[in-house]
């Protein structure tokens, strides 16, 4: 289809606008979590550049909590490398389950990759699109308004210090809300709930027997582990 | 120390990287069926395994008995299945919990 430029114009911020009401939920716990690091990283030593400079080039949350303690402690580069693939392996599943997803994106695609985080991933998994042929925008953009949040909240937290207006105690929620709020809506959404099942209680299994510093990795594993196996009974099924 | 720090950020931005993109530079040509299938079925598994990840440092055992992440987290799926706003449910079940801890379950 082709539309005239002023049209397609009007497309283009209607797409904006779906997509930053979109990112709003992520905006208030990642300003908060950022402010949460960035004050962190002062206290360590590190100050409003390497607060920037984390936030965008790493921008991977958990992993930048962290990573204020290998910095502390000076930790050796193989010890670096060894907790950041434990910490953000998870990742390589959020890539693997978009694959399809994100085939078509073109020039959006590398950035697109790069920003997927927690929290982007649960805005963009499920796939839903207000539009078909601007999905890929519209993804990218979700993408990049969440790291501007971000960085926005190292920044303030770098500046700002200790020194905040209103008591905050328990305002962390606000991330676990959000991965409550997606699996709720994920499990309206589909029939076949034993995926989200198996999720919850093989994470829940590894916690209780591997207890909450080791656990994900093994979780992982029994998460893969489940799914193939009913794989093959779908499979059969199937015949 | 800011040089060995610098290179610490460099190597955390890297393997971040890696991770991310590995899965996209493997399978590039086509994805075998079942990378597809697990690409079908993981996204609600790993919603609730993030779940039960944030959920993790809750103290179960000793009071409040993790009841003001129970009540919070009871209130964003009934919000969620009533409005089907995400917003709404993350506000509402924020500002539950922070009550909840601030006034009535003070440690």
């Amino acid at each position: 289809m082709v539309f005239p430029p002023e049209e397609r114009c009007a497309m283009k911020s209607e797409i904006v606008r779906k997509a930053f009401l979109k990112s709003l939920p992520v905006m208030a716990g990642y300003v908060i979590l950022g402010i949460g690091f960035g004050i962190l990283l002062r206290d360590a030593g590190y100050g409003l550049p390497w607060a920037f400079a984390m936030a965008v080039a790493i921008y991977a949350g958990s992993m930048q909590y962290v990573g204020v303690g290998l910095l502390a402690g000076g930790a050796g580069i193989l010890t670096t490398i060894l907790t950041t693939i434990m910490v953000n392996a998870r990742h390589l599943f959020y890539s693997i389950s978009m694959i399809d997803k994100y085939k078509n994106a073109g020039k959006y695609k590398p950035y697109m990759i790069f920003a997927l985080t927690d929290e982007t991933y649960s805005l963009l998994c499920d796939g839903d699109t207000p539009d078909r042929e601007n999905a890929d925008l519209y993804r990218f953009l979700v993408s990049l308004f969440n790291q501007l949040y971000w960085i926005t909240g190292c920044v303030l937290g770098s500046l700002l210090g200790t020194v905040l207006p209103f008591p905050t105690t328990g305002i962390e929620f606000s991330m676990t809300a959000l991965f409550i709020a997606s699996f709720t809506e994920q499990w309206i959404r589909t029939k076949d709930h034993l995926p989200a099942v198996t999720g919850l209680l093989s994470t829940l299994l590894c916690l209780l027997v591997f207890g909450p510093e080791r656990f994900l990795i093994p979780a992982m594993l029994l998460i893969t582990l489940v799914l193939t196996l009913l794989r093959s009974r779908r499979g059969r099924k199937a015949v | 120390m800011n040089t060995h720090a610098a290179i610490l950020v460099a190597v955390m931005a890297a393997v971040t990287m890696l991770l991310r993109f590995l899965p996209f530079l493997v399978f590039r040509k086509k994805t075998p069926p079942y990378i597809a299938y697990l690409g079908e079925v993981l996204p609600a598994a790993i919603i609730g395994m993030l779940v039960v990840y944030c959920l993790k440092d809750t103290a179960v055992t000793r009071p409040p008995f993790g009841a003001p992440e129970l009540i919070a987290g009871l209130a964003v799926v009934g919000l969620q299945a009533w409005r089907r706003s995400s917003l709404l449910s993350i506000l509402g079940g924020t500002a539950i919990y922070m009550v909840l801890v601030q006034t009535v379950f003070v440690a």
